[in-house]
């Protein structure tokens, strides 16, 4: 009995310890990776040795991990997918991926992760894709220390670098994305974590996302895109700590949020923004301990936004600290400090004893009346504001920060 | 011709003279180079500038011009007993006043932008060229005044009163025409109103040039399409001109008609 165990047993584990490993390269067996994924048997290693690989439409239907050794350049040739994956526990590393096929109709990207659980994508390098990583219906995805970039011209002519549809539980760190239509763009999914990654000069959205409740985003760098970031349709978002930057045009945005419900905003950076914090039809987020600055608008808040909390905000040298575009406010704003409050502070509490009014008669004329901004800084104007100031008629009359801060938040 | 720059010449001399200039360059160099030292870039400093620019160029210029008129009054009527044209006399007067008026700007401006940023932003041409421009324009208007009204008192309130409609009330009125009319599309109207005050043109050619004009959303854009080609620059080049032009052909009308 004891033999027979031996005997079966001995077979098992030595083919776990050396049967694994699949080597790929121009002196080896298998000189392309398809030769190479087809030789392979689940629970293999594949590892692929330098050179450049031109191969279209690889499959990978078991377990595996595929690794690149000195990042191994698989060339699409621009036509049609490069590497899609349909099982679980796959782990894609150290290439560099290049030239997914553009198409109207079909989103060809260089690395697709279809119904899969258990994944990992790290350390490669995309060039010039259509798509660069696409997960769709999958859970437990590890997207890590990827530099993505593409050469994105029009919006219609290019797809987006990281693109997640019906996914739950991915988390996406460390990569950098530029030159695509939307760095990052999730759709339908849940529990999410982005996290350090840099997003910057995209062609539409640094970070898209819509019907996604549950996400965390934190540390993350989005600039010089060409409209932001756009939080659209989403419950339970966690945005903190991000770096919203330059993001300078007619219609760019820092950070646009549409419909979005018990968030939270925290402790971002918002620079050189035309519109620093676009907010309509949202409720009850907490915005707290942001900094705006070199903004036009720091914050537009749109009249069909509730309960809302601004806290402990820093408003610093913005065009236009707070825009609104009605007489009536459902949001709370308190103890934030702005640069333009001249008030004076008796008891030395370090809050400030006069409320300020962070909205300017003329930011709610513009709101009105766009053509109206071809006063903008005319001395007319300027008397105008200054009078509203001291006698509100016009701005909303609760729409004021009753404890201004004296000093700025740490 | 000779005649006419013996006179500029003489002007020269005797506005140098005068305490007037001190103060006028002493302060566009201070503040110039004050708001370089307290930490701006060219850019802000443009733009700080520009209010400056906007507010004190016209008052001083259609102020100063009509008061410089009036005081000269002696000395025409001694050169109009000799053998000098009118035409002499009257651009004689006019350039002897704006030609050292836009030197003291630009040497109080641009040379704090000299030696702090050097020469090189496109913002800074302009707030050259529209703070000489409005030099000129409101120059021209000053002697239009002077002409037209024999009595001081009354033609200094109406450089006043000139200068309060373009520097102010114009905008007010711009803006209930844009409210008045707010259901009909308004661009093409704006870039109509910005030609017709030579302050606001000067402002949204600033504006422009310090990009801002991404904050005015639509019409910004219109703005910057329309005054960033060949065809703008030249439409807003010649709405100067006509706005200084005007005043002093309507000016040396009357002033070659009238009776000393």
């Amino acid at each position: 009995m004891q033999l027979l165990r031996t005997i079966l047993i001995i077979p098992l584990v030595s083919s776990a310890l050396w049967a694994g490993l699949v080597e790929v390269g121009s002196d080896y067996f298998h000189t392309t990776i398809s030769d190479g994924l087809k030789a392979s048997l689940p629970g293999d290693t594949v590892r692929v040795h330098p050179g450049t690989y031109v191969e279209r439409g690889l499959a990978i239907s078991h377990t595996l991990t595929l690794i690149g050794i000195d990042n191994p350049i698989i060339d699409g040739n621009h036509n049609g997918e490069i590497l899609t994956v349909t099982a679980d526990g796959v782990t894609i590393e150290g290439f560099t991926f290049k030239g997914s096929g553009l198409s109207h109709l079909d989103e060809n990207a260089a690395v697709r992760f279809e119904e899969t659980n258990h994944g990992r994508i790290s350390h490669n390098r995309f060039e010039d894709n259509f798509f660069a990583i696409y997960i769709s219906k999958s859970e437990n995805i590890l997207i890590e220390n990827n530099a993505i970039s593409g050469l994105a011209i029009s919006e219609s002519r290019s797809g987006n670098g990281i693109h997640l549809w019906y996914c739950k539980n991915i988390n996406i760190r460390g990569n950098t994305i530029s030159g695509h239509r939307d760095g990052i763009y999730l759709e339908f999914v849940e529990q999410c974590v982005v996290t350090q990654n840099h997003s910057t000069e995209n062609l539409r959205y640094g970070l898209h996302f819509m019907f996604s409740n549950h996400n965390e985003y934190n540390n993350n760098r989005f600039d010089n895109n060409g409209a932001g970031v756009a939080v659209m349709y989403s419950r339970h978002v966690d945005m903190h700590n991000n770096v919203f930057a330059d993001n300078w045009g007619s219609s760019a945005y820092g950070l646009l949020l549409k419909d979005i419900y018990d968030s939270n905003i925290t402790d971002n950076q918002f620079n050189r923004n035309t519109v620093g914090l676009y907010s309509e039809a949202c409720n009850r987020i907490q915005v707290e301990g942001n900094n705006f600055e070199n903004n036009g608008w720091a914050v537009k808040i749109m009249a069909n936004s509730m309960d809302n909390v601004f806290t402990h905000n820093n408003f610093l040298a913005n065009t236009f600290d707070i825009a609104t575009n009605s007489r009536q406010n459902f949001n709370a704003f308190s103890q934030n400090y702005w640069n333009r409050y001249r008030g004076y502070d008796l008891d030395k509490d370090g809050i400030g004893d006069i409320p300020f009014r962070p909205v300017k008669l003329f930011s709610l004329l513009t709101e009105k009346n766009e053509p109206a901004l071809m006063l903008m800084r005319s001395i007319f104007v300027e008397i105008m504001d200054l009078a509203e100031s001291y006698i509100p008629i016009l701005t909303p009359a609760t729409l004021i920060d009753a404890e201004p801060l004296m000093r700025i938040n740490p | 011709m000779m005649t006419l720059l013996k006179i500029i010449k003489y002007q020269l001399h005797d506005l140098l003279r005068g305490k007037w200039f001190i103060i006028y360059i002493g302060v566009f160099f201070l503040l110039t180079d004050g708001l370089f030292r307290f930490g701006g870039d060219s850019g802000q400093v443009s733009l700080s500038l520009m209010n400056v620019v906007l507010f004190i160029i016209p008052l001083v210029s259609i102020i100063f011009g009509t008061m410089f008129f009036y005081n000269s009054r002696e000395f025409m009527e001694l050169l109009l007993s000799q053998p000098i044209s009118r035409t002499s006399i009257f651009l004689g007067l006019y350039l002897g006043l704006t030609i050292p008026l836009s030197a003291v700007y630009l040497i109080g401006v641009g040379v704090p932008f000299i030696y702090h940023a050097g020469v090189q932003t496109g913002s800074y041409w302009i707030l050259l060229l529209v703070g000489v421009s409005l030099t000129w324009v409101f120059t021209a208007l000053a002697f239009l005044i002077a002409v037209l009204s024999e009595q001081r008192v009354k033609g200094i309130g109406m450089t006043i009163v000139l200068w309060l409609f373009f520097a102010i009330l114009y905008d007010g009125i711009v803006l209930f025409i844009l409210f008045a009319l707010e259901d009909y599309p308004l661009e093409k109207l704006t870039l109509a109103l910005s030609l017709f005050n030579p302050i606001d043109l000067g402002r949204i050619l600033m504006l422009l040039q310090i990009d801002i004009a991404a904050l005015m959303g639509y019409t910004g854009a219109l703005f910057s399409k329309f005054y960033g080609n060949m065809f703008g620059s030249v439409v807003a080049v010649f709405a100067l001109w006509v706005w200084c032009i005007a005043p002093l052909w309507l000016g040396y009308r009357a002033f070659s008609r009238k009776d000393f």
